[in-house]
């Protein structure tokens, strides 16, 4: 009988413990007769044992508590992504039948530039919140000056928003450019390195007072609205249901008392 | 969601002992693992037939080289020689556990993608086919790597200081 060519997969096979019983035997009987291949071929089964055998013990260990499961799945029940996707979407494309016009004109351009304030926060957010080096140009530690200079440029006094009784510190801020001029951008982040910005400059109209909506840009979500005048929003990589209550902090602290 | 429960959670433990070896950092490894299952109950119903087992090791092993990637773009080199044997092996005895940290610390010379190989075929039993799959590359690439994986180890393990030799002759 003619066998077939023993390949070196078959060798690796044979460490594996993978092959067929008789193309095993085949594989054993050539080893038999080539004691230098069978040196590589048990070197190679060695290693095999040695790596399992010391990785075994973390199998072993207790899982933590972030890697259960359950707590996993009932994690995201409690945080219906897909439902604050879907307002999005609908707000997006203005396919939401009657409802999704309706505030589709409230955010549209022309009608009260909402929506590019939205549009440049994601854009502020995708530029600089990735940003290791320089995120910010004048850091949380000197808020005195950011302050100042924001005021100064958008002509009206700005207050930096204070999230930490949400669980997020100032980093700082910086001036960027939008559609109406300068908008102030605060930038905040907290102990797990997630990072919000917070943008804000003045609406062309100088009474647009609007509730809060929500509004998304790729995989940037957050939430716009106008008080006196002055237009803000707040964008992260969170689901909506987090950042509602810290815009509702935003709005409540930038009323003046 | 019974289904996934059944089905994913008698392999966390492997993926977490895949992700440390990878990483070698018990925590970045954990917190590879929870975004793999929070990215696998997320797309439960979006797999394709086939074995829950390489789909979970598609999703962690995709991961990992997403943050090795953003590691390297960052210029920080990962921690291989100082990142703590010890936690790798707690329960071996004291000579095992030498002959443990030594062929951990050769494994880890490897470039990442004979290591990952390597790991899943000999260490987590993937199929030649399922490791191909979860390494998106045809199974005759993952033949070729093994079989370098094997031999660089083997050249490092060939190369190491006479005391180790005698640890390691010991065993066979």
């Amino acid at each position: 009988m003619n066998q077939r060519p023993i390949t070196e997969d078959d060798l690796h096979a044979y460490v594996d413990q993978v092959l067929e019983p008789e193309r095993r035997a085949e594989v054993a009987s050539y080893l038999d007769h080539h004691p230098d291949v069978a040196g590589r071929v048990a070197a190679f089964a060695t290693q095999r044992e040695q790596l399992r055998g010391a990785l075994a013990s973390i199998a072993d260990e207790p899982l933590p508590a972030e890697l259960n499961l359950l707590h996993i799945i009932e994690g995201r029940k409690r945080r219906p992504r897909w439902a604050w996707g879907m307002i999005a979407a609908m707000l997006l494309l203005g396919l939401g039948g009657l409802g999704g016009w309706t505030t589709r004109s409230l955010l549209q351009d022309g009608s009260n530039g909402l929506s590019s304030l939205a549009q440049e926060a994601a854009y502020s957010y995708s530029v600089f919140a990735p940003d290791r080096v320089r995120p910010v140009e004048i850091k949380a530690s000197n808020s005195a000056e950011l302050t100042q200079w924001v005021s100064n440029r958008l002509k009206q006094p700005i207050k930096v928003p204070d999230l930490s009784a949400s669980g997020y510190r100032l980093m700082g801020g910086r001036l960027v450019p939008t559609s109406r001029g300068p908008a102030a951008m605060f930038m905040y982040d907290d102990d797990r390195g997630d990072r919000l910005v917070v943008l804000t400059r003045p609406m062309s109209n100088p009474n647009l007072a609007t509730p809060m909506m929500p509004q998304s840009t790729g995989d940037v979500a957050g939430l716009v609205w106008a008080e006196g005048g002055m237009g803000y929003t707040l964008v992260g990589q969170l689901p909506g249901d987090v950042l509602k209550p810290i815009a509702n902090e935003i709005r409540k602290q930038a009323r003046p008392i | 969601m019974k289904d996934m429960l059944v089905q994913v959670e008698p392999l966390i433990p492997a993926l977490r002992r895949y992700a440390r070896a990878l990483v070698r950092d018990r925590s970045a490894a954990d917190d590879l693992v929870q975004d793999c299952l929070e990215r696998a109950v997320s797309r439960w119903h979006q797999r394709r037939d086939g074995s829950v087992r390489a789909w979970l090791f598609t999703i962690l092993h995709n991961l990992a080289v997403s943050q090795f990637r953003q590691t390297i773009a960052r210029g920080r080199h990962m921690p291989i020689d100082d990142a703590g044997e010890q936690e790798l092996v707690s329960a071996a005895a004291q000579e095992q556990r030498l002959i443990y940290q030594d062929v951990l610390s050769k494994l880890a010379k490897l470039p990442e993608e004979q290591r990952a190989v390597l790991l899943l075929v000999a260490v987590e039993d993937l199929s030649y086919a399922d490791a191909a799959a979860v390494l998106n590359v045809p199974i005759g690439t993952v033949m070729s790597r093994l079989s370098r994986a094997r031999e660089r180890l083997q050249q490092e393990m060939d190369s190491v200081a006479p005391g180790n030799v005698v640890a390691l002759r010991s065993l066979k």
